[in-house]
């Protein structure tokens, strides 16, 4: 039996431009995710805890206030630090080249900027997902 | 429209009468035939429905010189890091030839935490300045006398305080309010269904709009009380129909919580500005900006019996489409920004910014926000331009597409009417759900191909180089965290204190809030304390889960 | 520690794994269930229903706060329906919930229909037994607001909550003859709005309308009767709105102790705005007072037979099912005879003859 691939659709940050997130929420369910969305405005600590009581397989984290380089790599600290340790993490956003080594460093997979193919991103997400299914 | 049933009048014995595809339409979805013809404005009435500029119902401008007498204003929004920084930035671009300042805010500022919250970590100066207290404030006009600038300052759900200080800093100059004029961008309703940095929920909002409203006509009568932007709209995916309609809908709001404060139309409506997107689409902007006149000019004459013809010319500011840009090839985005401009020039804007070329990527660099600025200037003194006013009237297709874009919004204030208004159909998601799902048609047609954008669908270029952009000091959030608790420990704190108290006393009734604020801001009152007595007293507002 | 143990201590990570698994059914979800199955049955569980956009979300979230103010824990099991088209589903419910999100004492999980009619996911009974297992003090369940009479959720939960908001509209007209006889308590939400007294009014005129037909006594007290605490004697405000009915001094209905049914109880019409937390604090009192009444009256035995037999019905028809996916010979066999259903030449209960047939032969 095939399951759906869980994916929590994060926005941290003070930003509110939740569009992108919106949009790729939309598309993974369209793709058959299962798609949660955490709302706008959460901190660090609301985000990890979500992940982990959602028990998901990716977190898709969007951002575009610029403090990715802060909040990005504080999520993802947490979620380790509770166990969530074969998650699958991405990034989207603006997200200038130069901070992408330093991200992937903190254990984000793929990094898409603005006007990342919505497929490439599905694509890269159904090919990476660390966890086995459970059959 | 009339694709089927066009006699194909452009097909000649010999030529190929296949087009290159299905059919055409403006990037909003609205048709476009393969040519216009006098019928198609056959009911066009001069008088009635174009007018000259600056006459009733100002379709071609609401001035009779326009530009042969003022350019517009050149206004490019700035704003990083600390206070001393963007006063740095601020000179800079006066020299260089800039007429009027525009204020960017960092989020913790936009939303009302102090720069020592925790929410707001990483975030402080990141994306506009950080200001905290009237000590940021002052240092961010520094040597700026404010009776020789017009200033603009993108914040809305608490601009009633960020007002307040930049009223204080006049005080401190010694400038009367009476000589300062610029705008605030105040617009709630917009927060609500497109960008959504709102703390309080609606009517409380409403309140504060219309308390500055009143504040300013008395006290401050050359300030733009509102800028009631379809930008953000716009941004969020909306169609330039949604657009217009949008946020007419929620200038009409606005007018009625004026009246139904007790204010008389003509007494604050002069002072209400506009705020649009202009896009990619060339004409459809020029229309939607045409047609943003008419409507607006009517309705206040013959709905809300305005007298006063200030009150029915439609004044606005233009800012090109940042989610135009691409990150890819960059250096494209010179060319977008430059049709947009002139697109906003031919549809009569007041005052244009133009993005820059790295905006998708991150904050502008210098060199790139000079490239913007000289886009305007090129287009102000070397085009021609603007020699001739609204020169694309009487163009069939302009005028056509102009009456459609008309129609269509009356259509979407039936709908919003029917609701019970622009409040109901904000708290019902109304607005949400239609601006997600053009959003979302959008995404389907660029995936698709059906639109094109250069270097992203089509024409992509492998192995870009980096661009070099500007980077924000990662320091900067304990240097602003530092000068806040300087403040603090130098003010008077029991002065704050009971400030806060009779703020939060008077949000309880119904006086106008302003000369509170403003009180509080003087004795150096933080921002998030005097949002925290606002929002002990209005609550907060939590989002729709639209998508 | 093995699984269970961790979730049997409560653990989050282990509760949020064991739920994984056993929502997909595997096989560890299976020996996980059997492990703990001795361990549940603490627990109070609440269905939440009713149509969409009412509120539910917000007023779990609201209700999960109310409860953690009074130190118990607390367990959220919130449905969204699985798009028909791509299997995907957006599970949004977390957006309202915004309250508990960082307290331990409070565990939220989505979970997806995948498939399942009638605003439930199939795995809900399996997930609640393992956050009743983990400790949780209430759980509560919200299904779909899919605008159905959600029956499921009453067979699966301890109180059953139904959830409506002033001006829906003539669809609520209808959907109110459905809804009546599966709430314990009922809620008019955005009471902030206008036209909530009469909603109230009237859903009150036809519970009792309903309690009427059925033939039990009157008069009922109402709720603003019950709190104002009309029987002699009471010890806690569960006690006294408990006592609504069979014992209270104006009711004297019959039949307490002998049912499921709501022999003796008489829903309270709540009135709430859940953005505010306004009334919530009298729901939290009316659930405990549901559970107070259903032990009292032998109504919670009855509940715990009747969702055992429910729960083996549902599990045997999920395994018949799979037997029949499961075997190459028994699934062309089960091709065959739908086919021919549909071409008239045999009838349905023949054809579900020769299937059972076909697995009992198939397994001996
Ligand atoms: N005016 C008012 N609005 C409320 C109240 N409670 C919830 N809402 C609003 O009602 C809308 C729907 O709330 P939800 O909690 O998502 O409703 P729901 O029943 O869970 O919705 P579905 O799960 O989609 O069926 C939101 O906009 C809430 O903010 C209330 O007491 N008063
Ligand atoms: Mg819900």
């Amino acid at each position: 039996m095939d399951r759906p691939i869980r994916v929590l659709v994060a926005k941290p940050g003070l930003d509110r431009h939740d569009r992108g997130a919106k949009v790729l929420a939309r598309a993974y369910r369209d793709a058959g995710f299962e798609v949660i969305y955490t709302g706008l405005d959460r901190s660090p600590e609301e985000i990890a805890e979500m992940a982990i009581q959602e028990d998901v397989d990716v977190v898709a984290l969007s951002i575009l206030s610029g403090a990715h380089d802060v909040l990005v790599p504080k999520v993802i600290r947490l979620c380790r630090e509770a166990g969530a340790d074969d998650v699958l993490f991405l990034a989207g956003g603006i997200i200038p080249d130069e901070d992408r080594p330093r991200l992937t460093e903190a254990g984000v997979a793929g990094v898409f900027g603005p006007g990342s193919d919505l497929d490439e991103i599905i694509r890269f997400t159904r090919e990476n997902v660390r966890r086995k299914v459970p059959r | 429209m009339a694709k089927a049933e066009v006699q194909r009048p452009g097909t000649g014995p010999g030529e190929p009468d296949s087009e290159r595809r299905e059919e055409f339409r403006t990037l909003s979805g609205l048709p476009v035939a393969r040519v216009y013809r006098p019928q198609d404005v056959a009911d066009l009435d001069y008088e009635r429905d174009l007018g000259d500029p600056g006459q009733f119902p100002f379709t071609r401008g609401p001035y009779a010189t326009m530009y042969r007498g003022r350019l517009w204003t050149m206004r490019q929004f700035a704003g990083f890091g600390t206070a001393e920084e963007s006063n740095a930035r601020y000179k800079y671009l006066l020299e260089h030839g800039q007429t009027g300042l525009s204020v960017a805010f960092d989020f913790p500022t936009l939303l009302g935490y102090d720069s020592d919250h925790p929410r707001s970590e990483g975030e402080v100066g990141k994306d506009g300045v950080a200001i905290d207290t009237l000590a940021d404030m002052e240092t961010l006009f520094d040597g700026i006398p404010l009776d020789q600038v017009t200033t603009s300052m993108t914040i809305n759900s608490p601009a009633a305080i960020l007002f307040a200080m930049y009223l204080a800093v006049a005080e401190k100059q010694g400038v009367a309010w009476d000589r300062i004029s610029g705008t605030i961008q105040n617009d709630i309703l917009k927060e609500y269904t497109a960008q959504k940095t709102y703390i309080f929920p609606p009517r409380p909002s409403m309140r504060l709009i219309t308390d500055v409203f009143g504040f300013c006509s008395r006290h401050v009568p050359r300030w733009n009380t509102i800028s009631i932007s379809g930008y953000h709209i716009r941004e969020a995916g909306a169609t330039a129909v949604q657009e217009l309609a949008f946020t007419l809908a929620d200038g009409f709001e606005y007018v009625k919580a004026g009246i139904e404060a007790g204010l008389d139309v003509d007494s604050f409506v002069p002072r209400l500005s506009f705020f649009w997107d202009i896009h990619m689409d060339f004409f459809e902007e020029i229309a939607k900006l045409r047609a943003a006149r008419r409507i607006w000019a009517r309705e206040l004459r013959e709905r809300f019996g305005a007298r006063d013809p200030r009150s029915w010319a439609m004044r606005f500011h233009c800012q090109t489409a940042g989610c135009s840009l691409t990150a890819q090839q960059p250096e494209n985005n010179v060319v977008r920004v430059t049709l947009q401009a002139l697109a906003a020039v031919l549809g009569g804007t007041q005052s244009l910014h133009t993005n820059s070329m790295d905006e998708a990527l991150a904050l502008p660099t210098e060199k790139a926000v000079r490239i913007a600025l000289r886009t305007q200037q090129i287009i102000a003194e070397e085009s021609g331009v603007p020699n001739t006013i609204d020169p694309l009237a009487g163009s069939y297709f302009v005028e056509a597409l102009t009456d459609t874009m008309e129609a269509q919004a009356y259509e979407y204030f039936r709908r919003i009417e029917q609701q019970g208004g622009v409040i109901p159909a904000i708290e019902n998601g109304f607005f949400a759900r239609e601006i997600a799902e053009a959003s979302y048609r959008h995404q389907l047609a660029l995936k698709r191909g059906d639109v094109t954008v250069v270097g992203v669908n089509k024409y992509v270029q492998e192995d870009e180089a980096p661009q070099p952009i500007l980077r924000i000091d990662p320091g900067i959030e304990k240097k602003q965290v530092e000068r806040l608790r300087r403040v603090k420990a130098e003010r008077d704190n029991a002065r704050v204190e009971r400030c806060l108290k009779e703020l939060a006393a008077a949000a309880r009734g119904t006086e106008n809030l302003m000369p509170y604020i403003l009180e509080a801001v003087r004795a150096y009152a933080s921002e998030g304390e005097i949002v925290g007595a606002l929002k002990d007293v209005f609550g907060v507002y939590r989002e729709e889960p639209i998508y | 520690m093995s699984l269970a143990d961790s979730v049997l201590a409560g653990d989050r990570r282990a509760v949020a794994r064991a739920i994984t698994l056993v929502e997909n059914g595997t096989p560890e979800g299976l020996a996980l269930l059997r492990a703990i199955y001795a361990r549940t049955g603490r627990a109070h569980v609440i269905g939440v229903t009713g149509p969409p956009g009412v509120g539910k979300s917000t007023l779990v979230d609201a209700v999960a706060t109310a409860v953690r103010r009074d130190g118990q824990t607390v367990g959220v099991i919130a449905v969204d329906p699985t798009s028909p088209f791509s299997g995907g589903a957006f599970l949004g419910d977390r957006v309202r919930m915004q309250r508990g999100v960082v307290d331990p004492g409070v565990f939220i999980r989505s979970l997806a229909t995948r498939g399942r009619l009638g605003g439930l996911s199939a795995a809900a009974r399996d997930v609640i037994h393992v956050l009743d297992a983990s400790g949780r003090d209430v759980i509560l369940v919200e299904t779909v607001g899919a605008g159905q009479a959600e029956v499921e959720v009453m067979e699966l939960a301890h109180t059953t909550v139904v959830v409506l908001a002033p001006g829906l509209g003539d669809e609520i007209q209808a959907i109110k003859a459905g809804i009546l006889e599966i709430g314990d308590v009922f809620v008019v939400n955005k009471a902030d709005r206008e036209g909530a007294d009469r909603a109230v009014a009237e859903l009150r005129f036809m519970i009792d309308m309903g309690r009427w037909r059925e033939g039990a006594p009157g008069p009922w007290l109402r709720p603003d009767e019950v709190k104002a605490g009309h029987e002699p004697g009471a010890v806690s405000t569960g006690v006294r709105a408990g006592g609504t009915g069979a014992a209270a001094g104006g009711g004297g209905a019959p039949g307490d102790g002998t049912g499921a049914g709501p022999a003796g109880w008489t829903p309270p019409v709540i009135k709430t705005v859940a953005r505010d937390g306004e009334g919530v604090g009298e729901l939290v009192e009316a659930f405990r007072a549901h559970r107070w009444h259903l032990a009292r009256t032998g109504g919670l035995e009855a509940r715990r037979q009747r969702d055992a037999e429910a729960e083996v019905r549902e599990v045997l028809l999920a395994r018949l099912v799979a037997a029949i996916a499961g075997d190459e010979r028994i699934q062309r066999l089960h091709g065959d005879l739908v086919r021919r259903v549909a071409a008239r030449e045999l009838d349905p209960h023949s054809a579900a003859e020769a299937l059972l047939e076909a697995v009992r032969t198939e397994r001996s």
